[in-house]
């Protein structure tokens, strides 16, 4: 597959000090789901905007389907994007909405009419088509946003946080729809989300923001299960960390000392013995241990909180000299009340090394 | 700005109105501040460099006592509008609870600006005259039984003609900033035990106060520049700035002094427009 | 909440009768004189007294057969009409070139476009009056109409500009990204969507020019607008001649209210 987009040492400098991409080389292929994923200011929709051709780039160059685009107004690149306030024109109906950016292309009227039903019988709003923009509710209008944008068959379709405006219900529905919609129309989709989740379940592949810069890219998994740095590991899902010591390094697994005992990790970062390394560990791969049970890497300490979440309890445990690590436990409809762990009793948890993280350096998220 | 360099329909945008002001605003300042310090040479006037007109406007009694008069009716005038527009504007945004009967109120003190303002001068002097619809009215129904001059050319008259006037311009821009005061932030302070009067001086008041620095701006240039009043309502002691610069460029013939008069005019509305700016602006800081 | 209100209800009766009798009073200061002056256009008597002796339209007959006036209407229509057409012109760009641009300078650009609003009149009329002068302009209804767009296209600015502001960029940005050129995005997208304030800002200019007389006393030649003539037959005096034009003036502007009520009502949709 050939490269649609392709950046190529992408910045953009607001001033000498405010950067708002810094350097970011980035492919996507034909016919991907990519995401942009990270905290508001992270630069994420600055590139996305840069890709649209609505702001330009301070250094580097954007090739689309191998053109250099880097300078083209957006009318005159093959993109189209679905706006965070979905940006549908007011003063114009449903079908005028969809048809705007065919009578552009140059369609003629009927051609515009029949392809904006088809593109409105894709998003599954036919009816609507004579309707005004404000007549319609949130999620509606999402789809005719949509719609307008895909019925030019851009190469690339860019959605800027496009389900941030919907409510929780309808974000959900929504997700699994543009997954389908991506499927179906075989486009190739950028989008930009700050939210993990959405990001997690919708795309081919994440491609993590941090202060302009990209800290890690790869398929959603590979980034929930090896989180390139601190910061990646506690955006995407939840981690804990402990601050540790190394104390012995053979065959590709360290010793770390941490918490007060001894934890072992398999690890293929570079370290020495002594080294003080940044340990981390997802809640929901921790164990309770019931008492008499026994594992290699066991953290203890008293119970401080039960969080009650619905599909089970989050408990923290207190490790002493400040660090309270989480970890989950579902509740299995056997459970007996009385077998609920109580704040103040004291916890054993258990972690297997292989979903231990090894980050270098003490760097605390 | 690289918009600006690259198209032609950009250049068009910025150079039309740019064009204009310079045309049609500094160009004719520049002339005016030019004459101003030209000498009157009878019929006409005759190029030079001398401050003396400004002299005469600010030794001679005559045009001084006209300048501070001026200033007054029109403090008196924007106080007057301000004292009738704020209760109206408050109750309409904080206390009416029909939007349609809000919606007719604020467009019936508004209306009248759509109606000739000369028009709207002049009622006031068949009203007010000796002669006017009051003094009849007043013997008619037997509470006098002779007319009285007491009512017309007199700054009274003026301060309520232009009152009358101009204070749609108090009303709106009031109206508009205490919109803008987000109602929770009132609800918040009586949750918090402020009582109404403490809500009204500590919230309601600072908040407004850009809408009533610009209406005070408004009400108290357009007076300051009114001919149209005193000529209709003022009599002997009621003489404007802007009657005098008339008389100048008219019958007196003395287009330099006229042209003095009218820079004193233009600095004091640039120096009253630039005062309640910052005030808008420290305002908008607030919110 | 319920507690703190209950003390209070008496007093907040009170305070709604006293607020209900001040607007009352308001709306009288605000509308009895113009009753009066309609009232007097009526009146069958030549002096302004009360009571109204009887009633006579022969004042609205006086005004039908009075040709200067009639001239002087078509003036004043004249000159609104090209007035407010230039004002909207220039007023429109220049609403786009703040909202748009950033460039050296705008503080000041801003700040002169929006002084007419506050710039007394007469200033604005002797200043111009001085440059025609002296570039030996001769004084006509067309130096008039220049002297009203200028006073004008603050009201345009301040109402155009503010309805920029409520207009999200994003439309203009999806109209681009939709292959629309910039000036196709101006003309489908952006014109449209300021359609009401512009409308309105017209209107408005529109009655403003046709009422005005400080700048169009200094720059006017022979002809007379409206205004100017009616100001002239004040100087003669109070006659029930003019509060007949008056109340024609206030039924068309009434017209006038109207209309612009309709033309800028915002449509459901748009905010």
């Amino acid at each position: 597959m050939a490269a649609i987009i392709a950046l190529e040492r992408i910045s953009k400098h607001y001033s000498k000090t405010i950067i708002g991409v810094d350097d970011v080389t980035l492919s996507v292929e034909d016919g991907e789901f990519v995401t942009l994923l990270g905290p508001s200011g992270c630069g994420k929709s600055t590139l996305l905007r840069m890709i649209g051709g609505f702001e330009a780039p301070t250094h580097g160059r954007i090739h689309l389907a191998g053109r250099d685009v880097t300078w083209e107004p957006p009318y005159r690149r093959e993109v189209n994007m679905v706006f965070q306030d979905y940006a549908l024109f007011p003063h114009m109906t449903v079908g005028e909405n969809i048809a705007y950016g065919l009578k552009m292309g140059g369609a003629d009227r009927a051609t515009a009419r029949r392809k904006a039903a088809e593109a409105l019988d894709l998003v599954g709003l036919p009816e609507k088509i004579d309707q005004k923009p404000h007549q319609l509710s949130g999620g509606q209008r999402q789809r005719i946003a949509l719609a307008r944008a895909i019925v030019r068959r851009p190469k690339v379709l860019l959605l800027d946080e496009p389900l941030s405006a919907l409510d929780a219900r309808m974000r959900d529905q929504m997700r699994m729809e543009l997954k389908h919609l991506h499927e179906k129309v075989g486009i190739t989709f950028i989008m930009v989300t700050h939210d993990q989740e959405e990001a997690l379940t919708m795309s081919d592949r994440i491609v993590v923001m941090e202060q302009g810069r990209v800290a890690q890219d790869g398929r959603p998994q590979d980034i929930y299960d090896n989180p390139a740095s601190p910061y990646v590991a506690n955006f995407i899902g939840t981690t804990n960390f402990l601050s540790a010591t190394v104390q012995s390094l053979a065959d590709g697994l360290a010793g770390f000392a941490a918490a007060g005992t001894r934890i072992d990790a398999p690890t293929d970062r570079a370290l020495r013995v002594g080294d003080t390394v940044t340990l981390g560990f997802r809640p929901e791969k921790a164990r309770l241990l019931a008492p008499g049970q026994d594992a290699s890497t066991c953290l203890e300490g008293p119970i401080t909180e039960v969080i009650y979440y619905g599909l089970g309890l989050r408990i923290a445990v207190d490790l002493g000299a400040g660090q309270t690590v989480f970890v989950d436990t579902l509740l299995p409809d056997t459970l007996i009340r009385s077998d609920i762990p109580k704040p103040g009793s004291s916890a054993r948890i258990a972690i297997e090394p292989h979903n231990i993280f090894v980050f270098p350096e003490g760097v605390h998220p | 700005m690289n918009r600006i360099r690259n198209n032609l329909a950009g250049a068009m945008v910025l150079g039309i109105p740019l064009v204009w002001i310079l045309l049609f605003m500094l160009l004719p300042y520049g002339i005016l501040a030019t004459y101003s310090f030209w000498v009157k040479s009878y019929p006409t006037f005759k190029p030079a460099f001398q401050f003396g007109n400004y002299a005469t406007l600010f030794t001679d009694p005559q045009y001084f006592q006209v300048l501070l008069r001026t200033l007054k009716i029109s403090a008196l005038v924007s106080a007057s509008s301000l004292l009738l527009a704020y209760p109206f504007a408050y109750w309409l945004v904080f206390r009416c609870r029909s939007q349609g009967v809000r919606t007719w109120l604020y467009l019936a003190v508004i209306a009248p600006l759509w109606v000739s303002y000369l028009l709207r001068a002049y009622i006031w002097k068949t009203i007010l005259g000796t002669e006017g619809i009051l003094n009849s009215f007043l013997i008619w129904s037997g509470i006098t039984d002779a007319p009285s001059d007491i009512f017309l050319y007199n700054q009274f008259a003026m301060v309520l003609t232009l009152t009358y006037i101009f204070i749609p311009f108090m009303v709106m821009p009031i109206y508009s900033a205490m919109e803008r005061i987000p109602r929770n932030l009132t609800e918040a302070s009586a949750d918090l035990g402020m009582n109404p009067w403490q809500t009204f001086a500590r919230i309601t008041v600072p908040l407004s106060m850009p809408g009533i620095a610009a209406g005070f701006t408004l009400t108290f240039c357009l007076s300051f520049g009114d001919f149209i009043a005193p000529f209709l309502v003022g009599g002997p002691d009621g003489n404007l700035i802007a009657s005098v610069i008339q008389t100048q460029f008219g019958s007196a013939l003395n287009w330099p002094l006229g042209s003095a008069l009218s820079i004193v005019m233009l600095i004091i509305v640039l120096s009253i427009v630039s005062l309640s700016d910052g005030m808008e602006r420290r305002g908008a800081v607030g919110v | 909440m319920a507690q703190a209100n209950r003390p209070g209800s008496l007093s907040r009766f009170g305070a709604d009768t006293a607020f209900m009798t001040f607007i009352a009073v308001l709306m009288a200061f605000l509308y009895i004189p113009i009753w009066v002056l309609i009232a007097f256009s009526f009146s069958s008597s030549r002096s302004l007294t009360w009571p109204i002796p009887g009633l006579t339209l022969d004042w609205y007959r006086k005004l039908f057969a009075n040709t200067d006036l009639q001239a002087a209407v078509w003036n004043s229509l004249y000159v609104a009409t090209f007035a407010t057409l230039l004002a909207l012109v220039v007023g429109v760009a220049a609403a786009l070139a703040l909202h748009r641009f950033d460039f050296p300078g705008k503080t000041l650009f801003r700040r002169l476009i929006l002084l007419p609003i506050t710039l007394p009149g007469i200033v604005t009329g002797i200043s111009m009056l001085n440059m025609f002068k002296l570039l030996g302009f001769p004084l006509s209804l067309e130096t008039v109409i220049f002297g009203h767009a200028t006073a004008l296209l603050g009201v345009v600015v301040t109402q155009v500009y503010a309805r920029l502001q409520r207009l999200p960029r994003s439309l203009e940005e999806a109209s681009g990204d939709l292959g629309a050129t910039p000036l196709r995005t101006f003309l489908y997208i952006t014109l449209p969507n300021l359609r009401s304030a512009i409308l309105g800002a017209g209107l408005l200019s529109f009655v403003l020019s046709f009422d005005e007389i400080p700048v169009t006393f200094f720059l006017t030649g022979r002809d007379n607008t409206l205004p100017m003539y009616i100001y002239s037959t004040m100087r003669r005096g109070v006659t029930p001649e003019i509060n007949a034009v008056g109340t024609l003036i206030v039924l068309a502007s009434l017209i006038l209210i109207v209309l612009s009520v309709i033309a800028t009502r915002d449509r459901g949709g748009e905010r």
